[in-house]
Order: structure tokens, then sequence, then C-alpha cells
């Protein structure tokens, strides 16, 4: 019977290809990509100040309200957290990545992987708050600032009206801190892919025609690099810009968009604002991907 | 009188060890000036070891090592005037054909026109005149070679080094190259070190051969004199086919038991009736095996003594028939005393 089945299948390969796919194309379409569409048709509803009730009809008011002075604040203290972040994730994750890559023995190199992945096998939640501690105010962070005699640093910066704060914890320095640590592997891993497919001897072949080691990093490394800095990227920019837990535990509590979104829709009521909040990180990340593609990042993919 | 010049690489009791193995085992080695010279051995004997070393990319464990007299040892490749055709050819993906071989010249920051010139011209001695633009992805395994070793030439370096580059190549087109490189090696007139576990190629193209095994070099001679008179039986072995003799045969026919070898094709098959000329020599034996192989038949001969011998003959004036018939009958083997030559062991 089973032997029937297969020889069946065997001889209708389209056949065999739509019961496999079958499944996860319909979760795809109608649970994912179903629920982005409804979210996007109630970006355009709208709601009854007065009853507070949804009203189901074509308006593009709540988009104006995005445009809002506040709204758009917090559209651009997202990105350019976003961006701050993806670039420190990059400029920590390149060198990791190259080492365990390329010169790392095959068991160091499992271990570095290991080490790499590990704090993602511990709950997002309590890493946060486990953050929250580093970064108070009598916490571990400031200590050893203290013990290095740096305090005088950490006070200045702490002092800039835009980034500082009454202590790391409540600032939006401590925020980017921990940003940069929760995505970090999310960049590590694809640059890692990336670098792996680097055979040696280019990069051979670039020094024994004259490059010296810096020279080979910008021509020849780099480049073939790029692919997997622009795919962790991805990683960094979108999560960051969704995240809403870290910002509610850190930093002082000026709204993100994933913040936003959460008490629009929760607190607040208002889903049609928030789903058009959502809209926005949406189309953010479609100019980047398309700004990553002008630039050749996926012509080695 | 002038001083001779200096030799393109020279090794001074150069070793390196990797742990415990010692994959160069205190070589020493000139290279000449403008000579086409190959390194051969099976894999792991060291020969790939010695160019790396030669290219930069592997520091000596001890000993020095000499570009026309330069003490080099201890430099990065970049400043070394060696470059280095790749095994795997090493081409840049991402970079397309022009701006691979142009590459040595982009990193010394010579101008684009002047670049794209020159690399044009090196296209054309390796024939790939017009493929500039083509991406190495776009290329034949053959074109590849080929832009591998334009790059490799374009900065005139005072010594090429060549990695197994026609490992990868089908036999005909292996051929070929081997004919193109010689033939490119003599118009620009720059030392050439070929890396090779292939004897035949080594032979064909070589001004003279190294032969390793297991880190240290076994002898050093141009390509008959490795062929005809080996100096160990391993060379023996690994160049050609040969037959090794010691022993009581070796005593009965020479007066002293050293071992010594004798090419296949040095030995005649004769009827076991016929009697050895003045300074010939010959022994009895049984034909075990024949293989009939079109241009040549290859006898294997039990002698009496219990060596196998390898005999390969001409067809000359026989046919398959007739070469087969002999297997299973009682032959006498001839070679002339002056074939035989010693090897020791």
């Amino acid at each position: 019977m089973l032997n029937r089945a297969s020889t069946y299948l065997y001889r209708r390969p389209r056949l065999a290809l739509a019961l496999l796919l079958g499944p996860p194309m319909m979760y795809m379409v109608v649970v994912y990509l179903g629920s982005l569409f409804n979210l996007l048709v109630y970006s355009f509803y709208s709601l009854e100040g007065f009853t507070g009730l949804i009203v189901r009809k074509f308006t593009l008011s709540t988009y104006a309200q995005l445009f809002e002075p506040a709204n758009l604040d917090i559209f651009k203290r997202t990105t350019m957290m976003a961006a701050a972040v993806t670039f420190a994730d990059a400029l920590i994750a390149f060198p990791l990545a190259y080492y365990t890559a390329k010169f790392a023995s095959p068991r160091l190199k499992t271990w570095l992987v290991i080490a790499i992945t590990m704090p993602l096998w511990s709950s997002y939640l309590v890493r946060v708050y486990a953050w929250k501690l580093i970064l108070a105010q009598e916490g571990i962070l400031s200590w050893f600032i203290n013990l290095l005699h740096l305090d005088g640093v950490l006070n200045w910066l702490l002092g800039f009206e835009s980034i500082g704060g009454s202590s790391l914890a409540l600032s939006p320095i401590g925020l980017f801190i921990v940003f940069v640590y929760i995505w970090l592997p999310y960049m590590i891993l694809p640059v890692l892919t990336s670098l792996e497919r680097v055979p040696k001897s280019l990069l051979e072949a670039s020094g024994d025609l004259g490059a010296k080691p810096l020279q080979t990093f910008r021509a020849v490394i780099l480049p073939l690099a790029f692919p997997g800095v622009v795919a962790g990227s991805i990683f960094t920019f979108s999560l960051t810009l969704g995240d809403f837990i870290a910002p509610i535990v850190l930093g002082n509590s000026k709204f993100f968009i994933g913040m936003a979104v959460y008490s629009y829709q929760g607190t607040a009521g208002n889903i049609p604002l928030a789903a058009a909040m959502t809209m926005g990180p949406i189309v953010i990340m479609i100019v980047y991907l398309l700004l990553a593609r002008r630039l050749g990042a996926f012509d080695a993919l | 009188m002038s001083n001779p010049p200096a030799p393109a690489i020279r090794f001074d009791q150069v070793s390196r060890h990797f742990g415990d193995v010692k994959a160069v085992d205190l070589v020493n080695l000139e290279v000449r000036d403008g000579e086409f010279f190959s390194m051969l051995g099976p894999s792991g004997s060291g020969k790939t070891t010695c160019l790396r070393m030669i290219a930069g990319f592997d520091r000596p464990t001890s000993g020095q090592i000499f570009l026309y007299g330069q003490d080099v040892s201890d430099l990065p490749p970049y400043e070394r005037d060696v470059n280095t055709v790749f095994q795997d050819y090493a081409l840049f993906p991402h970079m397309n054909v022009a701006d691979n071989v142009a590459y040595g010249l982009m990193v010394k920051k010579v101008n684009k026109s002047e670049r794209m010139r020159r690399a044009e011209e090196m296209l054309e001695l390796t024939r790939l005149a017009g493929f500039g633009k083509r991406k190495p992805s776009q290329l034949s395994g053959g074109q590849r070679q080929r832009v591998a070793l334009a790059r490799a030439l374009i900065n005139h370096p005072k010594v090429l080094l060549l990695d197994e580059p026609l490992g990868a190549l089908d036999l005909k087109l292996r051929q070929q190259m081997q004919v193109e490189l010689k033939s490119i090696q003599q118009r620009v007139g720059i030392t050439f070190i070929f890396v090779t576990h292939d004897q035949e190629e080594a032979l064909t193209m070589s001004d003279r051969i190294a032969v390793f095994n297991e880190g240290k070099i076994c002898q050093v001679g141009a390509p008959a004199e490795i062929y005809e008179r080996p100096a160990s039986p391993f060379v023996a072995g690994f160049v050609g086919t040969s037959n090794l003799i010691g022993g009581e045969v070796a005593k009965r026919l020479t007066g002293s038991d050293t071992m010594f070898s004798i090419r296949p094709e040095k030995i005649h098959l004769g009827k076991v009736e016929s009697q050895p000329e003045a300074d010939m020599v010959s022994v009895e034996g049984v034909v075990r095996d024949v293989v009939y192989l079109g241009l040549f038949t290859r006898y294997l001969v039990e002698t009496e003594g219990g060596n196998d011998l390898v005999v390969v003959e001409q067809n000359l004036k026989t046919t398959s028939m007739d070469v087969l018939s002999v297997k299973g009958q009682k032959v006498r083997l001839l070679w002339h005393r002056d074939h035989m030559n010693p090897v020791g062991g």
C-alpha cells in the first residue's frame, strides 16, 4: 500500500511537491500574510473619539495622525536607535566573526559558536531585567567605571539631554548598550557564514600580489562579506525597530515605535492607529532593502 | 672573472614542522636563474610546503630562504618579489577578469588606464584577449587557469610559483597547457617553480627536477638524469615504472648484492634458448600476465629468483594474438649491462 503510494507520487513529482509545500505555504499565506493584511486594512479605519469605537470606513485620517510631531519624533528616535545599534553590532561582530571563521581551530570554533549563541538559550525578559541591574546607579557597571576613575566621563555622557539621564539604566545610552548586546548574535552568525565561504587562498592570493593586510581587507574581505553584514543588519535593524520590552524596562520612557504600538492597541484601544504605526517599520525596512540592493548586497547571493 | 649570478632561490637547512610532523626536514636547494624547476613528489612529501615558504604563506621553523641572494625568510608575502598560481586558481569572484589580472597593479596604485592596458597585454599573452569584461564564474577551467597565470605575471615577479596548476584540468587540456606554460616561460624569461605529483608533467616541462619524499629531497637533476639514473629505490619507483632487483639475482648478474633498477622498456623478451651477447645479461622466467595496450604490450614475468619484472615491448611486428599467446610460456629476459642502475639500499 505504502509502496504503491510512493510509486504513484514518484510518477507525479508536481503532486508530491504540492503535498510537501502545501501546508507550510497555507500557514504562511493565511496566518502570516493574512494577519499582516488584516493589519493593513485596519490602518485605513479610524477611531471614533467620543465612543472609542472603530469606524469601519476607509479613511486616511489615521495615517495623517502619524505625521503629528509627537509621532514623527517616535519614528525618528527609533530609526536612529536602530541604525546606531546596527552599526555598533557590525563593528563588534566583524572581528569576532573573522577570527572565528579564519583563524580559530575547529575545536575552538565550536566553542566560540556555542558562546556566541549561548545568550539566546535564556529568556529575553530575564536578560533585559538582568541588564537593568547591571546598569543601575549602584550596579556593577557603575562600580567598575568608578574603579577605573572614569565616572567623570560617564557623568559627562549622561549630561547630554538627548542621550543621557539620571543613571545608565534610565538613559538612551543604557538602552543602546542593551540592544547592542541582545541582537549581537544575529549579526555575528550571518557575517560568520559569509566569511567562511571566502576561501583562504583568496586572502593569500591578495597578499601574494602585493596587497598589504588593510588593502586585502578593503578589496577582498569586505566586498565578499558584505552580503553577510547586510543580512545581519536586516535582523538587528528590524528587531530594534519593533522591540517594545527593552524600552519599557530601560531608558527614559520616551516612546519607541514598538512601545507606542503596544500602548495604542492596549491601554488606548486605538487599533487603527496601532496598525498604521506598524506599517512604519515595514516601509522603513522596504526602503532599507531597496537601498541594500542598490549597493549590490545581494549580488553574491 | 665575474661572479656567477646568485641563484633565484636558495634553501639553507630549511625545516618546517607542524607539531610533531616534519613536513620539510633540513632541505638544501638551489634553483637557478631563469630555469623551469619542478618539485615532484607524492602528496605529503613537503613540496607544497616548500613552495608556500617561498611565497611567504608559511615560515620555516628553522633555516633560511634566499631570493636572489636576499634573505626573505621573515618577509610577509606582499614584500616578496614572487607570485603564485594557485591550485584552485583563487580568482576574486567579485571582480571581472581584467580587474583580477590588474589586481597586482591596483594595490600598487598604478592608474586605471595604465592598469587596463597592461592587463590586456597579459590577457593577450595568455590568449584570452577580449575576455576582460567577464566574471571568473563565466569561464571554463582552462580559461580560469590562464587568468590566474596572467594575474601572477603582471607584476613581472622574479620567480613564479605554480602549485599543481594543471591538476583540475582534463588530460587533453593539461597536455596543451604544458606546452603553453613552457613557451610562456621561455618568452617572459622568469624562473618558474612548478609543484606537481605527476611525473610525466615534470619530465615534459622541466629543466631540472627535485624529487621529494617525506620532507626531504631525494634527488635533483635534469629529467633524463632522474629517469635514467635514479639515485634511490624511491626515485626509481616514483618516476616512471622501474624493476628493482636485489639479492641473489643481483649477485649473480653483477657480482654484488647491491640493489639495481632496470626500466621495463630496456628489457628484451627473448626465446628461452636464445643466448645473450657479450655486453648483455639475462635471466629466465615465466610470463604470468600480458596486457595488450595497442601501441605496446606490458608483460609481467616471474623470474627464477622470484622477482616479478615488468617488461614493455612495442608492438612493431606483433599482433594482439601473437602477444597474448606468450602467456604462461618460459622466456628469457635480456638487457644491456649499461642500463642497470645501482640504487643502493
